[in-house]
């Protein structure tokens, strides 16, 4: 709660950013990310709603149905094994989303602490932290995934690990940019003055203050992280059969091009959904939440 | 401006440092004993102490980064652990085949990104923009390699107008290597197309909005004139070092769409690699690929320097 005062009063009284209600007022007033929002909320449901709708068991192999094109008893059709599409894609969205939400974990988890070290302290600590940093981002996104999941081995797991350390850089760049101008405005000033401490100061009085681009990014790095799980199960480095995800699905789907083509199409489309859904949704946010945008 | 420059240099040189650093701690975090594979089937101990010792694997770590350190420096990124080939010759031997791929990329992203970058900038707010707003986010959100198979299913399976995969070097064989060439460059270059288009938008909007664009109005000059002469060359300054820097994420895109059209070049290399637990050869690209990036954003900084005026004056 007190943080929550902090948000208010701090961008309220320092940056001019509206209260809460605005904002919201603003994302709904917003048909893109209404959109996106919504198409968010499919995929949400979709993955929560798997175990429990009446689907094929994802996992057992039909070998009277294989490879069936799509019909009435199987709306997207049926893979190499028999298994039913949609029963597939619904498990998949778990996979997808369980990487989205754990690699946006994993970066904030460390990017965060280190970003508001560097920006807060400055001198050394910046330097050090920042070098670090721009070695990290030297390596391109993808590379550096790879080579993290060569290291830790194929598995969902370790792919999700692979995604959120590779945007460790991204986060701490974010927050300590952030932190730098905070940190030098006014309000922080009067509650240096009046005799907070360090930790206070970083914890109650900047922090808040630096969460709505962090928002921001964290939603659009669930796009990006959602592609980039899809992209390593793909190549073989994420999740493994027979658990389904839809880049793995894409994977085996891409043996059967010319015998089963429907394999390939619908895997495709929910990661371009789901894809889409944060971006707009990081898009709308991000002009709901940016008073610079209003 | 060769202050600047130096100065970018300088700050380039830790950056390197610390990527070798990474490097080479990624190489000691990786799991197994990469020797039980160098000395093949037999794993003979004799075999595998004289590989400790000349690797060597007993001396203090640090010893050990500076000795693979100077190594790297004199061009020796070490060895493959499954052929003993020398990485950056396996490296340089594929660098032309994704390198003809990630320029044809480029032209398709520069096609297709920048004028329609400027439509949506001189025709803000209208369907055009909005239009032009939504190819790009649908780029952004597309999977490339799900595009690429798609493209197959199309274009190849269905219509049978161009072949499915394959790799021809342009100055061998043009008209293959064009046909081979034409949807991994479009696949790849699609998602920096919409990136290029984004940006060219937001410029062309900044510089058009600006007083000297107001004057050129002003003195009754038509608006292509405006536009071409004096808003875009300004516009284009940012572009051109963004160019630069998606160059170094084309090669790393790379990796999928040579993937997906089955193209032996330095994206292969790489996944090959991982999945014969050949580490010797992801750590010679992974700090190959470093090494590039850092030189492109060198490059980026440079020309950003050079091509903008009030920087070169300084």
């Amino acid at each position: 709660m007190a943080s929550m005062d902090s948000v208010s009063s701090g961008s309220d009284g320092a940056k001019g950013t509206t209260s809460r209600p605005g904002v919201l007022s603003r994302l709904i007033r917003n048909p893109a990310a209404l959109i996106g929002g919504g198409l968010v909320l499919l995929f949400v449901l979709m993955a929560m709603l798997a175990p429990i709708l009446p689907l094929a068991d994802p996992f057992k192999s039909n070998f009277l149905a294989i490879r069936k094109p799509p019909s009435e008893l199987y709306w997207f059709g049926t893979d190499e094994l028999g298994r039913d599409q949609v029963s597939r894609l619904f498990f998949g969205a778990q996979a997808s989303l369980l990487a989205g939400i754990v690699s946006v974990l994993i970066a904030l988890a460390i990017g965060l602490p280190f970003g508001l070290l560097a920006g807060w302290y400055g001198g050394w600590v910046d330097i050090v932290i920042s070098r670090v940093t721009e070695a990290l981002l030297a390596c391109p996104f993808l590379i550096l995934a790879i080579a993290f999941a060569a290291v830790l081995g194929p598995s969902l797991t370790n792919a999700m690990i692979a995604i959120g350390l590779s945007a460790v850089p991204i986060f701490i760049r974010l927050v300590r940019g952030q932190v730098m101008s905070v940190k030098v405005e006014d309000f922080v000033e009067g509650a240096r003055a009046v005799g907070a401490r360090d930790l206070r100061l970083m914890f109650r009085h900047v922090l808040p203050n630096t969460l709505s681009p962090i928002i921001v990014q964290s939603t659009l790095f669930m796009a990006r992280a959602i592609i980039l799980e899809a992209a390593l199960s793909f190549l073989g480095l994420g999740q493994q059969p027979p658990a389904p995800s839809w880049g793995q699905m894409l994977n085996v789907a891409k043996n059967f091009m010319e015998q089963a083509p429907w394999m390939s199409v619908a895997p495709g489309i929910c990661i371009f959904l789901a894809v889409l859904g944060f971006n707009l949704l990081g898009d709308g946010l991000r002009d709901a939440l940016d008073p610079r945008e209003n | 401006m060769a202050t600047l420059i130096l100065r970018r240099i300088l700050i380039a040189i830790p950056t390197l440092f610390l990527v070798s650093l990474f490097v080479f701690a990624l190489q000691r975090a990786l799991p197994g004993d990469p020797f039980l594979v160098l000395a093949g089937e037999e794993r003979d101990p004799e075999t595998i102490a004289r590989l400790r010792e000349i690797y060597r694997m007993n001396d203090p770590v640090f010893v050990q980064f500076f000795a693979w350190l100077g190594q790297v420096i004199q061009g020796d990124f070490g060895r493959s652990l499954r052929t003993g080939e020398p990485v950056l010759g396996l490296i340089l031997q594929k660098l032309p085949v994704t390198l003809q791929l990630a320029v044809a990329s480029m032209l398709v992203a520069v096609a297709i990104g920048i004028p329609i970058g400027i439509l949506a900038a001189r025709r803000k707010g209208t369907v055009a923009d909005y239009s032009a707003s939504a190819i790009a986010l649908s780029g952004l959100s597309i999977p490339n390699f799900w595009l690429g198979i798609m493209l197959i299913l199309l274009v190849s399976v269905h219509l049978k107008w161009l072949p499915a995969s394959g790799y021809e070097s342009i100055f061998v064989d043009p008209k293959a290597a064009i046909e081979r060439l034409i949807m991994p460059a479009f696949v790849l270059g699609n998602g920096l197309a919409a990136f290029l288009m984004r940006h060219t938008r937001s410029a062309m909007l900044e510089v058009l909005r600006s007083d000297y664009v107001r004057t050129a109005r002003a003195k009754g000059l038509d608006e292509d004139t405006v536009v071409h002469r004096h808003a875009l060359r300004n516009a284009l300054v940012p572009i051109i070092t963004l160019m630069t820097l998606l160059f170094g994420e084309l090669l790393a895109g790379a990796v999928l769409t040579e993937q997906v059209f089955t193209i032996p070049g330095f994206g292969k290399l790489i996944v090959d690699a991982v999945f014969n637990r050949d580490y010797g050869v992801v750590q010679g690209v992974v700090l190959c690929t470093a090494i590039g990036f850092i030189l492109m954003n060198l490059l980026a900084d440079i020309l950003y320097v050079v091509v903008n005026p009030r920087l070169r004056a300084a």
